[in-house]
């Protein structure tokens, strides 16, 4: 699970965090209990689908303030580490 | 001095801006240093602001309705050039690159932001004490919790450091730090203020919404920045309602429901403030009966899969690529899991987990589609209680402020701590928490209204009704 979250974890926080964790879920065993297939899910509050806006130019953010946050970039594009394996 | 008066006096310069900030400042600096309200205070930018007021001001130019008031804004509310660090090491350095539309609002009716106040990590968690950067002290008693996740800004209107605040309630995040604190809370509905700006935790739950000294001056707030806002794909397509002209029309014939869900668990001095608040209603002339919200006993167990289940996707774009913290690995893969491992605090990776399995093939229906399907069932069950009652009564937080340490070493007793807020939430209703008096501890206790969607207005007039039944 921690790999599927890209998280490092420690054996020490694995071992706190399933303890602490498994009481959460026992608890949630309330409403896993609960016989209500037929009743149908809330995702979200608000009755609203697909809101578009005008399919307008608007400003955007500017690039040098963004690329400024960020940890590396080169030519104003991010920069990260190497993606695929080495070529054979 | 409410916050219209300071506005009227700054409009017609009886009073100056800068004058006014320069207090708040002073004030921040000389006690901030024991309480922890604030993670970043904004003098410079806060002078500024104020002179401005105070030029617009001589020039003949009206400022607004919030003229030279000082706000403060939960720390993960984005301020352009300025820190918005989430109280996370992973945002540690970040300077957004935009501002939050909330924020645009406040500045455009005259408010000066006076700083950037302390959180749990991300908003995860109920006393602020999930911060990077430690934990806000309660002003009540320094040796107590302020609540959370949006502690900072309760304690920075608690101790008087400034008279407007405002937070994100995700799960109680705004009402109950204002219970514990003594200070009126708002959650507005799902969608009422925009969140453009806001630093997304479960965006089905998610809503900003202010803090003040009275029930009158955070009627004025929530005017101001509420309405819809284009740059928010999930804000409400209406104007602000008004709410301040119709706090002073009482209660009278209004069928307010005393909701056992929301009181049962809460500690006897807390119960005993809510049913003081139940019969002073009803000597205003409500019409107060009980009410139940059957499902809602199941809320904090479907919070508790939503919320996590929404923020393990949210947290998924801190990758150490675009801001904040990268900590270098081989590849890609290795860059990633490092850096969020040395960036996320405890409580955070907890609910990373949590929503990852809540998620996850062979347990997505179990979990997450069985707690969505809970949602229906207490959004049902608050419908029926409303064929009834206009507005729902019930306490804020089960207990008054707990010990600093006190509920750290066992997650599952403080998500308890949220188990009266949670419903309003999973509903998208609106709810606010008004100081009713203190417990046998001698700290504060809040009462919380509730209202169905959109409500505000008749929810305020009842808050308003309830504090003067205690003058």
């Amino acid at each position: 699970m921690a790999r599927l979250a890209r998280l490092d974890l420690t054996e020490d926080e694995l071992e706190r965090f399933t303890g602490q964790l498994g009481a959460v879920l026992e608890h949630a065993a309330d409403i896993a209990a609960l016989d209500i297939a037929d009743v149908p899910p809330t995702a979200h509050p608000l009755p609203l689908v697909n809101v578009l806006r005008d399919d307008a130019p608007v400003a955007s953010l500017d690039r040098e303030e963004v690329l400024a946050q960020a940890p590396a970039a080169e030519d104003g594009r991010f920069k990260v580490p190497r993606i695929l394996g080495e070529a054979p | 001095m409410t916050l219209a008066e300071t506005a009227r006096a700054v409009r017609a310069g009886e009073r100056s801006a800068r004058e006014i900030v320069d207090e708040h400042l002073a004030l921040i600096a000389d006690r901030d240093g024991a309480l922890h309200a604030f993670n970043h205070v904004m003098t410079d930018d806060a002078r500024a602001a104020a002179d401005e007021v105070d030029r617009r001001v001589a020039a003949g130019d009206d400022p607004g309705s919030l003229a030279g008031v000082g706000v403060a804004l939960k720390d993960n509310m984005c301020t352009r050039g300025v820190p918005t660090t989430c109280s996370s090491r992973i945002l540690e350095h970040w300077h957004p690159p935009y501002d939050a539309t909330i924020l645009s609002r406040l500045a455009a009716a005259g408010a000066v932001m006076v700083g950037k106040t302390n959180l749990d990590e991300f908003a995860m968690g109920s006393s602020t004490e999930n911060s990077a950067f430690g934990p806000t002290c309660n002003p009540h008693d320094p040796t107590r919790v302020p609540g959370g996740s949006s502690g900072g800004s309760a304690a920075a209107v608690a101790a008087g450091f400034v008279p407007a605040a405002f937070g994100s309630d995700t799960g109680g995040s705004i009402r109950q730090p204002a219970a514990l604190c003594g200070v009126v809370g708002v959650k507005p509905t799902y969608g009422r203020v925009s969140r453009y700006g806001l630093v997304a935790f479960a965006s089905s739950l998610d809503q900003i919404g202010p803090f003040a000294a009275s029930v009158e001056d955070a009627a004025l707030l929530f005017e101001v920045v509420a309405g819809h806002d284009p740059l928010d794909s999930t804000s409400v397509p209406e104007p602000a309602p008004s709410v301040v002209d119709g706090l002073g029309d009482g209660v009278e014939g209004l069928r307010v429901g005393l909701t056992k869900e929301f009181v049962e668990g809460a500690d006897a001095d807390v119960v005993a403030r809510v049913e003081e608040a139940a019969r002073a209603l009803e000597k205003a002339g409500a019409i107060v009966s009980e009410a139940s919200v059957p499902a809602a006993v199941y809320g904090l167990s479907a919070y508790y899969l939503i919320a996590p289940a929404e923020a393990s996707s949210n947290l998924a774009r801190y990758d150490g690529v675009r801001y904040g913290l990268r900590v270098d690995g081989d590849d890609i893969t290795d860059m990633y899991t490092a850096t969020r491992a040395a960036g996320f605090g405890a409580e955070v990776k907890r609910r990373i987990m949590l929503g990852t399995y809540a998620l996850s093939a062979g347990y997505y229906d179990a979990y997450y589609g069985q707690a969505q399907r809970v949602r229906t069932l207490i959004i049902r069950d608050f419908e029926a209680a409303y064929a009834d009652h206009d507005l729902l009564l019930g306490a804020t937080s089960p207990t008054t402020a707990f010990e600093i340490g006190a509920k750290t070493e066992n997650p599952l007793t403080m998500y308890l701590s949220d188990v009266f807020t949670i419903p309003s939430n999973l509903a998208g209703h609106p709810a606010i928490s008004v100081p009713y008096g203190t417990g046998d501890d001698g700290l504060p206790v809040g009462v919380q209204v509730l209202a169905p969607a959109l409500a505000e207005p008749l929810m305020f007039r009842a808050a308003a009704a309830l504090e003067r039944s205690l003058s």
